[in-house]
């Protein structure tokens, strides 16, 4: 039986997109530090302002390092084509004013990142963008949610704070349904655990500063079109399916098919509000894609290593994570993340607010910051951090305890890690 | 535009201008399993530089209603039903993979209806693996990946798209994926059993020009070159770099080449 020989994961994430250099050879990516690209002749510049042919113009709207990036995560993902963005946020951004205007509605999963929930609760309602959000694993909720005037429902692939798996065939089911795409935030699984497009989702985003990137250095964000979701039978994406004065008049859907959303996302979006991503950030990023694979492999070693570390130790009351079988997810996650659910763990200290900034204060080898993903171990204690202002009730209504660490395993030898969480155990229950 | 052919509604893109039947006027006509949207890189040029641009999508792809027709030369009869509907009495045809053994038949049977004829990814007999046609038959989602894998070359497995941030083999994939269920295996059943190429090459009369992917393992060189050598005058435009997939895998050569003949 013939069998397609399409080049796999670990193969893509070293070289989708891109081909030696043509002009000087060079092997790696080049970082084209540039504005600008000269134009062959009036013609040639002609043709590229009128969409005749492809090329790049001007690097807020593309750029051939940045465009290595784009297609490396489309094809890592098995999208049509992607959109990079100065942050993942951006990058959010970019998906939902592609996709509709004021007036419309999304329906969102409540467990996001806390930047994804400011956007959706304050900033985008000024523009007449508003949302319901809806508890993850109420896949009826969802249902209900939904009004004529809904143009997406957006989630994260491992609900924040509580690590909720994300059952993205149900719901982009439920979205279909309504003649929606699914949107889903696939930060905290990369490529490598979950591929939210062969699951059903239309568009994933990543914050690509995070474990894609996956060394701290370089803020970014990728939206990948999924190329599925047929938005003329939906009628409900004038963005996509009418002429756009902007542009020439371009009917996206008609001229693009499966690839309208991404090249309106461009065209429009990175045109216009300008959240274009630095091709040395690209650079970065994509040194970090090459070693996806093997990094992420590891991110899901150590990660059960602390686990199996965690659970045993008496300093520590719960421990949360999609790979416990006393996770409420466990079996979907075993279903949609065979290769682990991501390298966050949250667990709670005995002694409360006060044993959790011990332990804070006394990681040497984990960080204490504000961020996720990177090869180092990361930590980070809410309640005396980013969400100090809030009271015991409150806390506990935004499932987050007062006692409660979150972890961002790292690369490290996981005997270091380990040791140093025993030290700072020891120390949180010391008053 | 809509136009009606046989009483049923046929969409072809216009390259993004109205289109008018008084200039020159090239219809581009896709491949097994396709639409319209694999010629976005050549139309919109084509339109905005002097041609009336028709890029059908073949009855039952894309937004043109079915069924679909099941043999070239039926396809290549329908080419002149659909220009007459379209008011041309004379047309320039591009033709890709089995649009292009249409285009060859229409120019060898109709040859005072073609005025140029331009074949991408095109050669004598195009035998289909019998593997693909039994999944295509069975609308098994294999099918759509052996022809993604097959009509790839390096620049669509590996990528560096001209086209920034896309990636070929999923935007490919995906437009197979569209086609209704049954559609590929007609279309590719039709290329399987035709066999007229060399004496409807013989027969043409009009400027024709072969455009060719060095790395194409559908429709190879070597055999493109033979069609070449059975159509009066034809010139052969060789693409460095290109599997099957021309338009899309090297967009600005194939415009380049096209624009030569069309
Ligand atoms: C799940 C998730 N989505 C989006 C973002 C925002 O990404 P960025 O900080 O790159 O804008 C973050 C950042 O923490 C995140 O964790």
């Amino acid at each position: 039986m013939a069998d397609p020989k399409f080049l796999k994961f670990d193969t893509l994430s070293l070289h989708a997109g891109q081909r030696p250099d043509p002009a000087t050879g060079a092997r790696a990516v080049p970082i084209y530090q540039t504005t600008s690209y000269v134009f062959r002749d009036t013609e040639h510049a002609a043709a590229l302002f009128n969409l005749e042919r492809a090329g790049h113009i001007y690097s807020r709207i593309s750029n051939p390092t940045v465009a290595v990036l784009e297609e490396r995560v489309a094809a890592l993902e098995m999208g049509v084509g992607a959109v990079a963005a100065a942050s993942g946020h951006a990058a959010m951004h970019l998906g939902i004013v592609t996709l509709m205007e004021q007036g419309a509605h999304i329906v969102a999963s409540a467990s996001l990142y806390g930047g994804s929930v400011n956007l959706l609760t304050h900033t985008l309602p000024r523009f007449g963008i508003t949302t319901t959000f809806v508890k993850p694993r109420d896949l009826d909720g969802f249902r209900k949610a939904i009004r004529p005037e809904t143009r997406l429902i957006h989630a994260e692939i491992l609900g924040n704070p509580g690590l909720e798996v994300l059952d993205v065939p149900a719901l982009a089911e439920i979205a279909h349904a309504a003649g929606l795409p699914l949107m889903v935030d696939s930060t905290f699984a990369t490529p490598f655990l979950c591929r939210p497009v062969e699951l059903g989702a239309d568009i994933v985003i990543h914050s690509a500063t995070k474990w894609l990137g996956g060394h701290g250095i370089a803020l970014g964000g990728v939206m990948v079109d999924g190329g599925r979701f047929d938005w003329e039978a939906s009628g409900k994406f004038p963005t996509l399916t009418e002429p756009y004065a902007g542009y020439h008049g371009i009917d996206f859907a008609e001229e693009f098919g499966p690839q309208a959303l991404v090249m309106r996302a461009r065209s429009e979006g990175l045109r216009d509000f300008g959240a274009a991503m630095s091709p040395a950030n690209a650079f970065h990023i994509l040194q970090g894609i090459e070693t996806l694979p093997l990094r992420m492999a590891r991110h899901m070693a150590n990660t059960a290593r602390i686990l199996e570390f965690l659970g045993g130790h008496e300093a520590v009351a719960w421990v949360l994570h999609p790979d416990l079988p006393s996770h409420p997810d466990h079996a979907l996650a075993k279903r949609l993340l065979p290769k682990g659910a991501g390298s966050i763990v949250s667990f709670g200290l005995e002694g409360g607010r006060a044993a959790g900034a011990r332990f804070i204060e006394a990681c040497r080898l984990a960080s204490h910051l504000a961020n996720v993903g990177d090869a180092k171990t990361l930590v980070l204690h809410p309640a005396s951090t980013t969400h100090q202002q809030m009271t015991a009730a409150q806390l506990e209504e935004a499932g987050v305890g007062e006692d409660m660490v979150r972890l961002s395993v790292g690369l490290e030898d996981p005997s270091d890690i380990v040791e140093d969480l025993r030290q700072a155990l020891r120390a949180s229950q010391r008053s | 535009m809509e136009v009606t052919v046989d009483g049923r509604r046929v969409f072809a893109a216009t390259g993004g201008r109205d289109f008018d039947p008084a200039p020159p006027a090239v219809v581009f006509i896709h491949g097994a399993g396709m639409d319209h949207t694999v010629w976005a890189l050549q139309t919109r040029f084509f339109a905005y530089h002097g041609r009336g641009v028709l890029a059908v999508d073949l009855p039952g792809h894309g937004r043109s209603e079915g069924p679909a027709l099941d043999s070239i030369s039926g396809i290549a009869d329908w080419l002149t039903r659909l220009t007459d509907a379209a008011g041309l009495p004379r047309a320039a045809l591009a033709g890709h993979s089995m649009g292009a053994l249409a285009a060859l038949d229409c120019a060898g049977r109709h040859p005072e209806r073609v005025r140029a004829l331009a074949l991408l990814g095109a050669a004598p007999r195009m035998p289909v693996h019998p593997d693909l046609l039994a999944a295509a038959e069975a609308d098994d989602h294999l099918a759509f990946d052996l022809v993604t894998d097959w009509a790839h070359g390096d620049s669509g497995h590996l990528g560096g798209a001209r086209a920034p941030g896309l990636w070929l083999m999923g935007g490919g994939e995906r437009l197979l994926e569209r086609a209704a269920p049954g559609v590929l295996y007609r279309d590719l059943a039709a290329c399987n059993a035709y066999q007229d190429a060399p004496e409807r090459a013989a027969a043409v009369t009009c400027p024709t020009l072969l455009v060719l992917g060095a790395d194409d393992r559908m429709t190879p060189p070597r055999a493109g070159r033979k069609l070449a050598e059975t159509v009066p005058g034809a010139r052969v435009e060789l693409i460095a770099d290109s599997g099957h997939m021309l338009m899309t895998e090297k967009p600005d050569q194939t415009l380049d080449a096209l624009k030569t003949i069309l």
